[in-house]
């Protein structure tokens, strides 16, 4: 390491720089975690203030519990960000590899198609995907929903996982094809696992928009059925009365499960990295 | 049970032409080394043979059948790579056995054939691990275990040895030339290093440009050269070229190997100063800065004790000095 980077000045300037970022990154999540453990006085009251003995209460988290049907809303939620996960990285990672892999005409015409998708954002089509749906009669199913968020992420997917495959070694698939393995065994067995960190960055990517998006939900998916969280939520927010312990309870709930995902995800990030290859 | 006929093979990308008619006869258990310099086509053609590439037109023959159109797995082949392309998530026996398996070879047979690969490699200690827990030269004996299990018509190398260092090169060198020995089987290496042609071939292709050059054994090569390309691709340190003009020859050009050159400080054909002197121990190499010739490599064997500056005079063996045409084929 040069001596440059490692002065003191610029040392505590990096770190001065990082932690106010990490501060006001943070601040939100923790206001929201805090209060949701608070009495409807304690978040008026004092909202900067953790919960002292006095505010503290479970109020929020009981009415969420008990009202509504959270559990299902949770586990629509679940299956609709998994489901549409799983979609994305599928096709968008046997997308990705035929474009890498093999010579066709059209092939970097068909790249750029795809990945026109990331400068166009998806809403801009509400009303026709809207019309869509209603004629294919999908409109309130999870399925509406997951095929909407598959063409929301697969851009992104393509165009980030061909970069990868197009460094996977040309030999190991050609070693495989002498082997007499097929190009499916090929893709799944041999170039999948070399390519997991950038599956792991791209799931990332795609997952927390699926979780937290409002939008569609509201308009695609909006009967009790197939609400999801951050639909479920709105209950609480009301034109008169918000029940503010409520919400943040529910926004706090909602917190968990996009955190287990990320943290499973960036494990396989760095283990990826550091598993020998080729080479 | 081993031949290969190349019969006007062509292959173009695009626009590109990388192979430019190429034939070539193999036969049973022949050592064939592909050699030239990167862009000549040699890997390409290797690919073809290997059926990883589709050649644009032209036939590729291997034992009598036409394997133009048949994919690879099936056409009797087994190729090693340069970098191992040994599969990651596979140990070395499972690795060795891939492709027996997906061919339906019986289990019992898979493992006798790795059993035998293995001791000839001398493999037996690292079969339960994975490649990653190998070394360079390990997982090069891996590589080449797998092309043996299957009992290939036909060994594909392509620079096998370029990604190992220079003391492991000569041993796996060794290895290979044995492994030939040992199963008496048809093998073609692909190398950019004409030490590596010279020591293990039969039979060395020469291509340059998407073209053979010449094809010939590695002394027929050295002392008959077709054309001054391959004169000066053949034999290290390189040839000698020389302006025929300058020398009052014929010739366009006058070629002659550093180690047919004698030097002498009182009298000689061509004065030169010295600019640099490498001492090799067992032989030395002087470079000369001559008035006639230029600038030239004298290769001297033994110890050689040659200042820099100092005047030296540079006389060529007439019997192994060679003329080139205004075309770059050798004058008779």
């Amino acid at each position: 390491m040069s001596t440059a980077t490692r002065s003191m000045p610029r040392t505590i300037g990096a770190h001065a720089i990082l932690l106010t970022y990490t501060v006001i990154a943070l601040f939100p999540v923790i206001l929201v975690i805090m209060n949701s453990f608070k009495s409807r006085a304690g978040i008026f009251g004092a909202p900067l203030t953790p919960p002292t003995p006095k505010t503290f209460d479970l109020i929020g988290y009981t009415t969420v519990i008990g009202q509504g049907d959270f559990i299902h809303y949770f586990q629509n939620s679940l299956v609709v960000t998994v489901a549409s996960l799983f979609f994305v990285l599928l096709f968008g990672a046997m997308a990705a590899f035929a474009l890498s892999e093999y010579r066709f005409r059209g092939n970097s015409l068909m790249g750029l198609y795809l990945a026109l998708g990331i400068m166009i954002p998806i809403r801009l089509g509400t009303v026709a995907i809207l019309q869509l749906m209603v004629a294919s009669e999908l409109v309130n199913t999870l399925t509406a929903l997951i095929l909407v968020y598959t063409a929301q992420g697969l851009p992104l997917a393509v165009f980030i996982l061909s970069e990868f495959m197009k460094q996977v070694s040309d030999d190991l698939k050609n070693a495989g094809r002498i082997d007499g393995l097929s190009e499916y065994t090929i893709f799944f067995r041999l170039v999948l696992p070399l390519v997991r960190p950038s599956m792991a960055t791209v799931a990332v990517f795609t997952m927390i928009p699926i979780w937290n998006d409002l939008w569609f939900p509201l308009i695609l998916a909006p009967s009790e059925e197939t609400k999801t969280v951050t639909l479920g939520a709105q209950l609480f927010l009301g034109q008169f009365v918000t029940n503010w312990n409520a919400i943040l309870a529910a926004l706090s709930l909602a917190i968990m499960p996009v955190l287990i995902l990320y943290v499973i995800f960036s494990r396989q990030l760095i283990r990826g990295i550091t598993s020998g290859a080729v080479k | 049970m081993g031949s290969l006929n190349i019969e006007n093979v062509k292959k173009a990308f695009g626009p590109v032409e990388v192979l430019k008619g190429i034939n070539l006869e193999v036969n049973d258990g022949e050592f064939v080394v592909f050699v030239g310099p990167s862009g000549c086509g040699k890997s390409t053609l290797l690919r073809v043979i290997a059926g990883l590439e589709d050649s644009t037109s032209g036939r590729v023959v291997i034992d009598g059948a036409d394997v133009s159109a048949t994919p690879p797995a099936k056409r009797g082949i087994a190729m090693v790579f340069q970098t191992y392309a040994l599969y990651p998530h596979l140990t070395v026996k499972n690795n060795m056995g891939l492709g027996l398996r997906q061919a339906g070879t019986p289990a019992p047979e898979i493992e006798r054939r790795i059993g035998i690969a293995s001791s000839m490699l001398s493999l037996e200690p690292y079969l339960g691990r994975r490649p990653a827990e190998l070394s360079g030269g390990q997982r090069q004996r891996v590589a080449i275990g797998r092309a043996v299990v299957r009992e290939p018509k036909l060994f594909l190398f392509d620079e096998p040895l370029s990604n190992l260092d220079a003391a492991l090169r000569v041993n796996t060198r060794l290895e290979i030339a044995q492994l030939h020995r040992r199963l008496k089987a048809t093998m073609i290496y692909v190398t950019h290093d004409q030490v590596e042609a010279m020591t293990l071939a039969d039979k060395i292709v020469v291509l340059n440009a998407g073209k053979i050059e010449q094809i010939g054994g590695p002394m027929e090569l050295y002392n008959s050269p077709a054309n001054e390309f391959v004169a000066g691709f053949i034999g290290s340190p390189k040839m000698n070229f020389v302006d025929g003009a300058r020398l009052g020859e014929t010739a366009k050009t006058i070629g002659v190997r550093p180690e047919h050159l004698t030097v002498d400080p009182k009298s000689g054909a061509w004065k030169g100063t010295v600019v640099h002197a490498e001492h090799l121990g067992a032989d030395t190499n002087l470079y000369l800065d001559c008035e006639k010739a230029g600038l030239i490599t004298v290769r001297i064997f033994g110890v050689y004790d040659a200042e820099p500056g100092a005047t030296l005079y540079a006389t060529p063996d007439p019997a192994k000095t060679y003329r080139f045409g205004a075309d770059g084929k050798v004058l008779k």
